[in-house]
């Protein structure tokens, strides 16, 4: 449990660490929270030869609204969305999901950019950030830009986040009128990576019919999916009982997952035809 | 003073709770060097060269060593030999302290590099280039016995260690499951399981010129078995010149009894090097070579009259042994598995046979209860197959083949089919205080009733288990190559203090607080006046370690016997202070007293002059220090009803188990609270294989699930509020009238709650799932598929 010997460094600025980058390219791995890289590197399946250590960094860690969206910063802690008021009361979702990702100890260093930016279709907030249609901030020497979460996830463990650039900020559009959303993931213990996980953001007008239908799946495919088929099926609707069995029949059709210790490829996709249908029932009790 | 039987809070958690626990990793000693080993990455595989030319040139590499290096050493040898059926020995292949030829199991170690630092240590081990040829594996016992099946030992074709019987005539077996009016049969595997001890094996070998001594730190449960074999089988050291420190230790679960070959490779190579060797597993060594537990593919069959009396019970076991033999693996299988198969019934007619095979995989030995749950598991679930097959209540099933009570005193102890006397026992009382706990017929109103989407089942185990093992003459003709006696020395110091050095080790359990109970109640003086001395070898006379829930019935025992010869001459010195006869004084509160008068003497004045002896009896050698070895009369047999209440959503298959009902008869109780923790945190092992544990290894014997993210151990949230409660039968044959506690929750539980699952799925026409119970297996079960 120790690891390959690397170079360390602890920039106090971005324009410090994107130096950094820009000068070890692919030979240095930023260093966030820590918990998916650090153990990878104590069992030496990564052995990165430089570290850029970004906790030193002001300004990375917030969550606000702001002209009509609400943003978090790339280094804000899992407990800092766990325990946040204008998170538990407006995107529960995020409650949801951070209360399901490993344990109290891993959310007190983890953080939202991290469980990006690493690119595991097994993380928790990919599912969420394509329910809420969110968009990341991708930053570099030259500027940043701005990612539309669909064009984020290129791959296994790659996403749109080049070598010199660091993942600085997540933004999500207000949702407008009456919503609700919910997350959740079928898991063998507490903590572990999900058999099956689904994230979901709906709206309604006032006569009841679907406005906005945000569907997101954890660990069914080989990159963080939206479900798309799923999402139409319920646009429009006035959320019966039929349209919801149909996307969450869709869901399940369009996943690709794999099958490893958590099941079988028929088992998840029939968890997440049942997780789906759980979870627009539950958004739909929170809206 | 009535210290026996209250809850005292346990002494030694100030050091665990606060950090000041000393484990053997947080040894440090001057000129200390570090091991790493170099493990196999296949289970089976030609070793055709090992280059240690780069990494012996890294820094801080002090020495490299290969199997050729230690080609002329013994291997570690087991502690138990088993004949087969036919008379001849067991086979006993060598098992290298490292591998020169032919690597048999995934781990298995090839090289040991030692280094002034971890890292350095773990960067060279990187460096070393090990030329594998790999072979075909086997890692069922079953298909080990096939024909044509990879062979784990060239000189042994058929893969078999040995076979073994135990019972009545198979004949007779035969023909009366022939002629039941009903047979249950069951095919399982009772799968292999991971100790998983907080705390991983760690090994310090220490040798000092100057005196040619020897000192080995390690994380055991067993320190002076460990040096007996160490000297006497693998190294051929003097014992006198081997100390073996056995420090705080956290957790062993049975994985720690045994003698590693860590320990043997430490102990000579710091000669060697002369200075000392410090090897800490990490989590993943832990799983590839702490031995493993359970591993049987089993077939069990119960034949049953008409009434439902159990007729005869024939089992057929293919038993796991590993790739080599470790400390007590051969007597696993049999002696604590095949003795146990009476149950708590009257089955008149028994037939046991064990094939004990060679795989390629990670040793297989003593886990939390050791044979006792495998049997439990099969009976268990026979008899609730059964009831689900002829329409029989599982409880009324039980209670009309139940042995009837007796007390081992007036009544005598009960002869079973398979070797055993049981000791006392009253079945009925611990099922009945079970089912009033639970509310039996409520809960079948409510599980008819039901109507929310969700499955309920109720799943019972009514158990017995053997501890406390063993009588040294039994378990000699039995085949163990130790005795398992206990010693405790009971030395009274000068102020009356008290050091009790005692052969038993506490990894966990709370001895030096049960102990002290047993101590200071028996003196009248306080808690704080007793010390308890265990884990090292110069210190405590000798020992035969913690295991098999046996501290308290034999080392507490061993105990008692000390504590009777200081009574004894204290009473002689006491008469002599009050000048009185030794018949005309008591002895309580602390002091003796001459009947009927105020005349008293304390005991801390009695110490006193047993070391200050100017006014003396005649005669009498001066001090108050005894040693004895007990050695028990029998095994204790510790017996209870366990019940298990499950849900079951039927949309994900996922089993929650609602309330978890435990009564257990463990004898009399020292102290309730450590044996509540010691009952709790069996449930949470047996509960753990019955939902969640298990290893799994692939066809060529990688171990795919050798991680806390993949192997599945339970959590606290997976656990309801455990109810428990007790009965008390004491044991007839000890001073103390103690059973032993620290399996029983293991051994009981793992049955309740496959057989709660089974129950929640009787209206699917099935009558086994395989463990661990999964999500995805119970819901492909509810979904038809097979």
């Amino acid at each position: 449990m120790i690891p390959a010997s690397f170079d360390y460094f602890a920039p106090a600025t971005l324009d410090e660490a994107f130096a950094l980058l820009e000068k070890h390219g692919d030979e240095a791995k930023i260093l966030a929270g820590g918990h998916s890289l650090i153990p990878m590197m104590k069992l030496r399946f990564a052995q990165p030869e430089t570290l850029i250590d970004i906790n030193n960094i002001p300004g990375l860690s917030y969550i606000k609204e702001e002209d009509g969206h609400l943003k978090i910063g790339a280094m804000t802690r899992e407990s800092d969305l766990e325990h946040s008021d204008v998170i538990a009361n407006k995107y529960p979702i995020f409650t949801d999901a951070s209360k399901l990702i490993a344990d109290p100890q891993v959310r007190n260093m983890g953080t939202i950019g991290g469980n990006l930016a690493h690119g595991d279709a097994a993380n928790d907030h990919p599912a969420v950030m394509f329910a809420l249609r969110a968009s990341v901030v991708i930053s570099g020497s030259g500027g940043s830009r701005t990612v539309p979460i669909d064009e984020f996830f290129y791959g296994f463990y790659t996403t749109a986040i080049q070598e010199t650039e660091i993942l600085t900020e997540i933004t999500i559009p207000t949702p407008t009128g009456k919503t609700g959303n919910a997350y959740h993931k079928l898991e063998r213990k507490v903590g572990d990576y999900a058999t099956a996980g689904v994230a979901i953001q709906l709206s309604v007008d006032d006569d009841g019919v679907c406005t906005y239908a945000g569907i997101g799946l954890t660990n069914v495919n080989p990159t963080p999916m939206r479900a798309a088929r799923s999402e139409e099926a319920l646009l429009g609707s006035k959320l019966t009982e039929s349209d919801i069995k149909a996307a969450a029949k869709f869901a399940s059709e369009d996943c690709n997952p794999s099958a490893d210790l958590r099941g079988d490829v028929d088992y998840k996709r029939a968890m997440v035809e049942v997780i789906t249908r759980r979870m627009i029932n539950k958004a739909i009790s929170r809206l | 003073m009535t210290l026996i039987g209250s809850s005292v809070k346990r002494v030694e958690d100030k050091r665990f709770l606060t950090g000041k626990g000393q484990y053997t990793d947080d040894i440090k000693i001057p000129g200390m060097t570090y091991a790493c080993f170099v493990r196999s990455p296949h289970a089976h595989a030609k070793i055709n060269g090992v280059d240690t030319s780069r990494a012996e040139s890294m820094p801080g590499v002090v020495k490299i060593y290969t199997g050729a290096d230690v080609a002329e050493l013994n291997g570690v040898p087991t502690g138990w030999q088993v004949n087969f059926i036919n008379g001849e020995t067991m086979k006993e292949p060598k098992h290298p302290l490292l591998v020169a030829d032919k690597v048999k199991h995934l781990g298995d170690a090839v090289a040991m590099v030692i280094a002034d630092s971890y890292a350095e240590a773990k960067d060279a081990v990187d460096a070393i280039v090990v030329d594998y040829e790999p072979l075909p594996a086997v890692v069922n016992p079953k298909d080990a016995a096939a024909e044509g099946a990879p062979k784990v030992h060239d000189d042994l074709p058929d893969n078999m260690c040995f076979d073994w019987q135990l019972g009545n005539e198979k004949a007779d077996v035969d023909q009366a499951i022939a002629n039941a009016h009903h047979v249950t049969k069951l095919e399982f595997i009772n799968q292999r399981v991971v100790p998983n001890a907080m705390e991983p094996r760690s090994a310090i070998g220490h040798y000092e010129d100057q005196n040619e001594k020897y000192t080995l730190y390690t994380s055991t449960q067993n320190p002076h078995l460990v040096r007996l074999l160490l000297c006497a089988f693998v190294l051929g050291i003097p014992e006198h010149k081997v100390r073996v420190v056995a420090p705080d230790v956290g957790g062993g679960f049975g994985s720690k009894i045994f003698h590693y070959t860590e320990e043997a490779l430490v102990i000579w190579a710091s000669k060697e090097i002369g200075r000392p060797i410090k090897w800490t597993a990490e989590r993943r060594e832990s799983f590839l070579t702490d031995a493993h537990g359970r591993d049987h593919v089993t077939t069990a069959e119960l034949g049953l009259d008409a009434e439902g009396n159990f007729t005869a019970l024939r089992v057929k076991t293919h038993a796991n042994l590993g790739a080599y033999l470790s400390t007590f693996a051969p007597a696993v299988p049999t002696y604590l598995h095949g003795t146990l198969l009476q149950g708590l019934y009257t089955t008149p007619l028994i037939h046991v046979h064990v094939d004990a095979m060679f795989t390629h995989t990670n040793a297989v030995d003593a886990y939390r209860g050791a044979g006792r749950p495998e049997a439990t598991y099969l009976l268990e679930r026979l008899i609730d197959t059964a009831a689900l097959e002829t329409g029989m209540d599982p409880v009324e099933l039980r209670r009309k083949n139940f042995i009837d009570a007796f007390d081992g005193v007036d009544q005598p102890g009960y002869q079973t089919q398979v070797a055993l006397q049981y000791d006392s026992g009253d079945y009925h009382k611990v099922l009945d205080r079970a089912l009033e706990m639970v509310g039996y017929e409520e809960f079948r109103k409510e599980q008819a009733a039901l109507d929310n989407g969700k499955l309920i089942g109720i799943g019972f185990s009514t158990y017995i288990e053997a501890c406390g093992i063993a009588p040294s003459a039994v378990v000699g003709a039995l085949g163990a190559r130790a005795g398992l006696f206990e010693s405790a020395q009971v030395r009274v110091q000068p102020t009356g203090k008290v050091s009790v050095y005692s052969g038993s080790h506490s990894h966990g359990q709370g001895h030096e607080t049960t102990f002290a109970q047993i101590v200071a109640d028996r003196f009248g003086i306080p808690m704080e006046d007793v010390e308890i001395v265990h884990g090292d070898s110069e210190a405590v006379a000798f020992g035969m370690g913690t295991y098999g829930s046996r501290s308290l019935a034999v080392g507490g025992s061993a105990i008692v016997k000390s504590m009777d010869k200081v009574m004894e001459k204290g009473t002689k010195i006491a008469a002599h202070l009050l000048e009185a006869n030794p018949d005309d004084l008591e002895f309580g509160e602390g002091k003796w007293t001459v009947k009927g008068t105020d005349k008293s003497v304390g005991f801390g004045d009695v110490s006193l002059t047993a070391y200050v002896p100017h006014n003396y009896p005649e005669g009498l050698e001066p001090g108050l220090d005894f040693s004895s070895f007990y050695d028990p009369a029998n095994f204790t047999y510790p017996f209870g009803a366990h019940v298990a209440i499950v849900e079951i959503d039927k949309e994900t298959g996922k089993v929650t188990l609602k309330r978890f009902i435990a009564v257990d008869d463990v004898g009399n109780v020292i102290n309730p609270m450590i044996v509540d923790g010691q009952i709790h945190g069996g449930l949470a092992q047996g509960i753990g294989q019955a939902l969640h544990e298990g290893t799994i290894y692939s066809e060529d014997g990688q171990l795919i699930n050798g991680t806390y993210m993949d192997y599945v151990m339970p959590r606290a949230d997976d656990f309801p509020m455990f109810e428990i409660d007790r009965t008390v039968t004491p044991c007839p044959h000890n001073p103390l009238g103690v059973k032993g506690a620290g399996e029983a929750g293991c051994i009981g539980s793992t049955p309740a709650v496959v057989n709660a699952v089974m129950d929640a799925l009787k209206g699917y026409g099935i009558h086994d799932v395989e463990m661990p119970v999964t999500s995805e297996k119970v819901w492909n079960v509810i979904h038809g598929n097979s």
